[in-house]
């Protein structure tokens, strides 16, 4: 897993409620085997019209919003578990998610994969949906070590809450699976005695 | 102080507990399918790794397979591949594998029950999020990621932080013509498709102790659909002899054994749960969603809530929602056409489902402006329907019984609805293109949606009943 420092960079502002991850990948793309390609279908339907056209009122595509930073409405990532979501995000580009709520298991996702997901208040969520409508260009700077967000032009700034283990893995590039693979003598003592 | 039943099952399988790390979960049973899994094997190609416990694994095929003709080869290219991969990563990795053509195939969270491998107090995952249908029977089951099935591949182990626990209790009695799948929409209806997050849900109370397992595994499934990780039902006699005589489960001994450790798996009485909430039976009237989430749901009669009454800065998606359905703010939803009729997913295409389906629609016949597809989540139930004849009754009246799999739930097989048309469905999501690009699900009981299939409309199943 690549290692998160620091962001700065500018917004895809998406404040619609509830997106499920049928929306972020519709299950018809779940059929590659390997873990590469999906972010060519990353709101594959919303993006797209049934003619393969991109449909000018999303907007991914339009050429003013741009960025590694999604910005959402809350409940992002609801629905199924599929990790192709947090798969198709990463692989377009994306490395920050801002919600004011996340479903569980995209969140776990995310974190597993070095999509760095960061809850906020509704309000302070408003306030980056405000300042990125009336200034495209406006940046958001992450800053995981201290568990900051800012909004660069106004230098609102909230503190984030992450897990301090999977916070430690983010910065160290570490998978959960190099940490319980050294915990197995444990684990083999834990079935003996059960 | 007393546990919870979480906390019962949580405590027996933590391997290890550290300050500053999550649990280490010990998880007795993993089950696996075709979309969610071959990047997890590769995983343990590329790090060298065994699977570390392939007889606490056991797999099927469900998600890509087509519904009709099984015997034949997969016609689509990238679903036969997937399959044929499960195949060989199974066979490489030692892994008990019901697939296309064998008896027991069907849909992970229908096998799981049928074949005495669910069983009270164990922890089970899989990678898919309807795991929670698994909790009916007193266990803690959950649906993962892929990078989470390597781990339990490699390790039999989940990184795990313990949930918080919320009981929802519904008492009384549940009147005519509503069932277990009117009570789980109910419940989301009312604290919407977030409202369990971060949360194992206990289901109890007095409606709840009066259901069926097949019925305690349809709210339990939904669990999700309110954003919990699992909901679960502590286990009763109902539980016991369901699961007594079961290809799989304990037998002898054993099962006295078992049977005595069941018997202690639930609430204390002075268990804390983080959150409760109650309510009651007689509220609760068939259900339909009319929105893009389990959510939005109303009961039959209710008007289509308007824009205005939704919280301001919720408003344009919720417009979003009633444009993409095609409806308006405040309109009635009976008497609405329907243009196809799904009875199947791991919510509800169980044997007692397809027998309530059956009985209502005996001697009737389908609507002529309707499709109709009933699709059995296994071979077993596919068996079990024919051997009672119920198959008759399906083909006398129009409806058309296919093959086991999770089929129109998911559009990601053959079986989709076509854009822009009404499927009155009993699957679990009514998610934008979740049946098919720009198809419009409404998700119902299989009472209501055997009423729909009859009249071609939505209509209130309480007054044919």
């Amino acid at each position: 897993m690549k290692k998160f420092e620091k962001l700065s960079s500018r917004v895809v502002p998406l404040p619609i409620e509830n997106i499920d991850t049928d929306q972020i990948i519709p299950a018809r793309f779940l059929k590659a085997t390997t873990r590469e390609g999906f972010g060519n279908n990353l709101f594959r339907d919303w993006r797209f019209d049934s003619n393969e056209q991109p449909k000018a009122d999303f907007v991914m595509n339009n050429p003013t919003y741009k960025g590694k930073i999604l910005v959402a409405g809350k409940n992002f990532g609801c629905g199924s578990s599929r990790e192709h979501a947090a798969w198709a995000i990463q692989d377009y580009g994306f490395d920050v998610v801002v919600s004011s709520f996340f479903a569980d298991i995209f969140k776990g996702n995310a974190l597993n994969n070095g999509v760095l997901p960061i809850t906020v208040p509704e309000e302070y969520l408003e306030k980056i949906f405000e300042n990125v409508f009336n200034n495209p260009e406006t940046e958001l700077i992450v800053n995981l070590e201290d568990q900051t967000i800012t909004i660069a032009e106004t230098g609102e700034k909230y503190n984030f809450e992450i897990n301090p283990y999977k916070k430690s893995c983010l910065i160290n590039g570490y998978d959960d699976i190099d940490y319980i693979l050294s915990q197995t003598a444990d684990i083999e003592s834990f079935e003996q005695n059960r | 102080m007393g546990k919870t039943l979480v906390e019962k099952i949580w405590d027996a399988h933590v391997v290890k507990s550290q300050e500053g790390f999550p649990d280490i979960l010990y998880i007795d049973t993993h089950l696996i399918h075709e979309v969610t899994s071959p990047q997890a094997f590769d995983g343990l190609r590329k790090r060298g790794l065994p699977v570390f416990r392939p007889n606490q694994t056991v797999a099927t095929a469900d998600h890509n397979v087509p519904t009709l003709n099984q015997h034949l080869p997969i016609k689509e290219e990238l679903s036969r591949y997937q399959v044929d991969m499960l195949t060989k990563n199974c066979k490489e990795f030692g892994i008990e594998l019901y697939g296309l053509g064998h008896p027991y195939q069907g849909i992970v969270h229908v096998i799981g029950p049928e074949l005495g491998i669910t069983l009270p107090g164990k922890t089970m995952v899989c990678g898919d999020s309807h795991t929670s249908t698994h909790g009916a029977f007193g266990a803690i089951a959950f649906g993962i990621g892929t990078s989470q099935v390597e781990q339990v591949f490699a390790t039999q182990c989940l990184l795990q932080q313990k949930p918080k626990t919320m009981k929802i209790e519904v008492n009384g009695e549940l009147g005519k013509g509503v069932g277990a799948k009117d009570i789980i929409l109910y419940i989301i209806s009312k604290i919407s498709a977030a409202g369990g997050t971060g949360y194992f849900v206990e289901y109890a109370g007095s409606a709840i102790r009066s259901l069926s397992m097949e019925g305690r595994m349809t709210i339990c499934n939904m669990s999700i659909e309110m954003g919990a990780r699992g909901g679960l039902i502590a286990p009763d006699q109902t539980t016991f002899d369901y699961i007594k005589g079961r290809e799989f489960a304990p037998q002898g001994e054993d099962w006295d054994k078992s049977l005595a450790y069941w018997k202690t798996l639930f609430s204390d009485d002075d268990a804390q749960f983080d959150e409760v909430l109650t309510f009651d039976a007689a509220d609760i009237q068939p259900m339909i969603t009319y929105g893009t989430n389990p959510g939005m749901g109303i009961g039959i009669t209710e008007a289509i809530p308007t824009t205005v009454s939704q919280p301001e800065n919720e408003r344009p998606s919720y417009q979003k929602a009633l444009n993409y359905m095609g409806f308006d703010d405040g309109e009635q939803v009976i008497g609405k056409p329907v243009d196809y009729v799904f009875i199947g997913s791991c919510t509800n295409s169980r044997i007692e489902d397809l027998r309530q389906v059956a009985a209502f629609v005996q001697g009737k016949h389908k609507a002529e402006n309707v499709e109709v597809w009933i699709v059995p989540g296994s071979k077993q139930v596919e068996a079990q329907a024919k051997l009672e004849g119920i198959d008759k009754i399906f083909e006398e009246a129009g409806f058309m019984l296919r093959e086991p799999g999770c089929s129109a739930c998911l559009g990601m097989n053959e079986d989709k609805i076509p854009a822009g048309k009404y499927c009155v469905s009993t699957s679990n999501r009514n998610f934008e293109g979740r049946q098919g690009p720009n198809a419009r699900t409404m998700l119902v009981s299989p009472l209501t949606a055997a009423a729909a299939a009859v009249t071609g409309k939505i209509v209130d199943v309480r007054e044919l009943v």
